[in-house]
């Protein structure tokens, strides 16, 4: 199964993907095509569409036209998926909420052997191992033991990375990955995020952060008014912008950090 | 004081079928009921409005619930009250020159009533005991009843006397001479006493054959083999006993003077043409009256009294507090046991019930929800008595539950009502964004429910089901109703047999204190463990 995708090199493939709630036309045909190992930032207004995107990859909400295909688990429109549909869709992709979503009443290594034991049935000691061992290629493995309110807000997205990376997807979606992060954490993030790139990780984040977006995306899709209007290498989007929304973007994102250093 | 020639007027019809006879039965049981909290009501709202000792009025209390022919809200205006009682206390008002007003109360509680003074004197089968006199004005008998078994038709041979039911359920009124009877009785390896609050259900219970016999005063058993078909009250009597007026023992005076008018009623023939209206009159009351007139009055004011009123059955006689204490102290743990173990199980019942019908409003379709939003409004917007009541007594034609089951099934299904809306709002609580979490990783809806969702629920719950617990403990008290002698009961019999509620309620107390406080010490400890890291 892996093989026929891996030649393809297409991880994500979603065509025309149109999505309404209610009277409100969310997402009006997006197009766009994720390849292995990348790193795709989405980028967008508030309210352009960028974490419905995710969470209709995600099998989270039904979309209303269009494909989406998860390398090889092809979704259809209208309706929500058939159970070995939705099972076979779970196993391609993970996601890191903004708000991190840690099941508060485990610890962070039981929120990452949680799905490993129960989902994929492997034996609780091995998954405890492998539970670990991500937790420490994640630099909290001494926080293995801790409760989520224990946690800081870095600590917590480094554990819901790990939970989301336990049962190996191909594909993980993040959203808004650097909101509650500080500078420096904000590297150490990327740092690990090119790490899993390299070894093969396909990563698709929804993010305001152009800062990030420079330094890390390998590409960016900028998203308004539930449409694609803009992609390309960061550099190039992101210095010289075609499209009003993207100068918007980039535009307001300055101001706000004008603000932000007067005061 | 009008007062029907026919005191039964009100009775379902005989040619009618003997279902809807007990159904009959039923409804006049709840009729009464309603009468009552309406009289009580009226009763309450005069009480708060006067003191008990207004000038020109007999302020006199009895129970309503007690029903012909003694003290029953006047069918034809329930704002009044008719019987022999009324009678009586009528007499004895219009010899004082005062007006009676009556005030309704609990009988468990006339004693406890008339010595906080409510009102000047209880009247209503109240029974002439060794602990009545101990603690209490009494005044001289005025009535005396016998002490008889009634059985159903068919065991009329084999069931004559109490000797005969060795084993056998026999039901009476909690707290009586009747009930003391039963209980030396059992002590001896004879019959098993059932406790009822009410008149009317021993015998509806024992023509449906949830007990075997009823040991009741000869007015009642009369009354009920009017109203249920298929009785046969036993001729001989097992106990004699009198009823009487009690008066606080500071009224001693008053008292005397009450002695004096009864005397009075008859020598001149009033008492006895008031017994004969109601359908009383027999030659026992004859004879008694001629003992009591033998008898030389005693000066007015004295406390102690000669025996014509002491009941020749074998009644206990009064006994110290320390020596009462000794003897009840098994019962009122057996009692605390029933409680403890009751509440236990309806608590599980609870919980079990109300996680599912929690889950069936959080997950339900629309029909289920809708079934089971009007399942948790009707059990919580309706008194759990009335519940146990419809199930236990409501439900006898159709399934006769024994009374521990229908206790516990009464108590259980009310309080998953409340519980299930603890945990409907505990699992609404817990972050969707959890449960997406978790059905991103591939965690089956049901996986959500039992390693994410519960889990959490469950500890947001904790601290409001320990409280319904508690709350539980102390509700099992209304299932005495169907003749379960929980701790409260006990605590009631007790009381009423030592003639003082402060020692046994101090003992009741403490017992509900010992069961509860340790239930909140575990609940806490669990909030705590649950609250830290586990591995």
């Amino acid at each position: 199964m892996e093989g026929a995708h891996v030649m393809s090199g297409l991880v994500l493939e979603a065509r025309g993907v149109t999505l309404r709630r209610g009277a409100c036309e969310v997402l009006r045909g997006v197009d766009l095509d994720v390849r292995r190992g990348e790193l795709v930032a989405i980028m967008g207004l508030s309210g352009g569409g960028k974490t419905t995107f995710l969470r209709a990859v995600a099998g989270l909400e039904p979309f209303d036209g269009g494909t989406l295909s998860v390398d090889g688990v092809s979704l259809t429109a209208h309706a929500a998926p058939p159970p070995d549909v939705l099972r076979a869709l779970r196993r391609k992709v993970g996601m890191v909420f903004q708000s991190h979503y840690l099941f508060e009443h485990l610890t962070a290594a039981h929120n990452v052997w949680l799905a490993l034991v129960h989902v994929h049935g492997v034996p609780r000691p091995e998954a405890e191992r492998k539970a670990l061992a991500l937790l420490e290629q994640m630099g909290v493995g001494a926080r293995a033991g801790a409760l989520p309110r224990e946690l800081s807000g870095g600590e917590a997205q480094r554990v819901a990375i790990a939970r989301a990376l336990a049962v190996d997807p191909p594909l993980l979606l993040m959203d808004e990955p650097t909101a509650s992060l500080d500078p420096a954490r904000r590297d150490e993030l990327g740092d690990t995020l090119e790490r899993l790139t390299q070894s093969g990780r396909t990563l698709l984040a929804a993010t305001h952060d152009d800062d990030f977006v420079r330094d890390y995306a390998d590409r960016v899709v900028v998203v308004a008014d539930g449409r694609v209007v803009e992609e390309g290498v960061p550099a190039a989007v992101l210095g010289s912008p075609q499209h009003p929304a993207t100068r918007q973007l980039l535009s307001q994102k300055k101001r706000s950090n004008g603000r932000g250093a007067g005061s | 004081m009008s007062s029907p020639y026919n005191p039964w007027s009100n009775v379902a019809p005989i040619d009618v079928t003997q279902t809807r006879a007990r159904l009959g039965s039923f409804l006049l049981g709840i009729a009464r009921l309603a009468a009552a909290l309406l009289l009580a009501a009226g009763g309450a709202a005069r009480a708060a409005a006067q003191p008990p000792a207004t000038a020109g009025e007999l302020r006199w209390g009895g129970d309503p619930e007690g029903g012909s022919p003694y003290v029953e809200a006047d069918p034809l205006d329930p704002s009044r009250v008719v019987g022999f009682e009324v009678d009586v206390a009528a007499l004895i008002a219009s010899k004082l020159g005062l007006t009676p007003r009556f005030q309704p109360v609990q009988f468990a509680s006339i004693d406890a009533s008339v010595k906080r003074g409510d009102f000047l004197i209880g009247l209503g089968g109240i029974e002439d005991t060794p602990a009545r006199r101990a603690t209490l004005a009494v005044t001289v008998p005025y009535y005396e009843f016998r002490e008889v078994l009634t059985v159903r038709a068919g065991d009329a041979s084999r069931f004559r006397t109490l000797a005969d039911l060795r084993g056998r359920r026999v039901a009476t009124l909690g707290g009586t001479i009747a009930y003391e009877i039963l209980l030396a009785s059992h002590a001896g390896g004879g019959a098993v006493a059932v406790s009822y609050d009410d008149d009317v259900h021993p015998y509806s219970d024992l023509a449906i054959g949830r007990v075997d016999a009823v040991l009741l005063d000869h007015v009642l058993a009369e009354k009920a083999m009017r109203r249920e078909r298929g009785l046969v009250t036993q001729p001989d009597a097992v106990a004699r006993g009198h009823y009487v007026g009690v008066l606080d023992l500071k009224n001693a005076a008053l008292r005397g003077r009450i002695d004096a008018i009864l005397r009075e009623a008859m020598r001149d023939g009033s008492l006895e043409s008031i017994f004969r209206r109601w359908g009383l009159w027999n030659d026992d009351q004859q004879a008694l009256y001629t003992r009591v007139l033998g008898t030389i009055a005693p000066a007015p004011g004295a406390t102690a009294q000669s025996p014509p009123g002491a009941p020749d059955g074998p009644a206990p006689g009064v006994p110290s507090t320390a020596a009462a204490v000794r003897r009840y102290l098994p019962a009122l743990f057996r009692a605390a046991l029933i409680t403890i173990v009751l509440s236990c199980l309806a608590m599980a019942l609870a919980i079990v019930l109300g996680v599912a019908v929690a889950s069936g409003r959080v997950y339900g379709g629309r029909v289920l929800r809708s079934l089971l939003t009007a399942y948790v409004e009707l059990t919580r917007g309706t008194p759990v008595l009335l519940q146990l009541f419809v199930l236990y007594y409501g439900l006898a034609e159709i399934v006769r539950l024994p009374a521990f089951v229908a206790a516990l099934l009464g108590l259980g299904l009310n309080y998953a009502a409340y519980e299930s809306e603890i945990y409907r709002s505990a699992l609404e609580a817990v972050p969707k964004g959890q449960l997406e979490a978790a059905r991103v990783l591939g965690l089956s809806e049901r996986q959500v429910f039992t390693l994410v969702r519960g889990p959490q629920a469950l500890r947001l719950a904790l601290a409001p089901m320990t409280n319904d617990f508690v709350a539980l403990l102390k509700d099992s008290s209304l299932v005495s109703v169907l003749t379960v002698v929980e701790l409260t009961k006990q605590t009631q019999i007790f009381a009423a047999n030592l003639g003082s509620w402060v020692v046994p309620g101090a003992l009741c107390a403490a017992l509900y204190l010992a069961m509860s406080l340790p239930l909140a010490r575990a609940a806490r400890r669990m909030e705590a463990k649950w609250k830290a890291p586990t591995s």
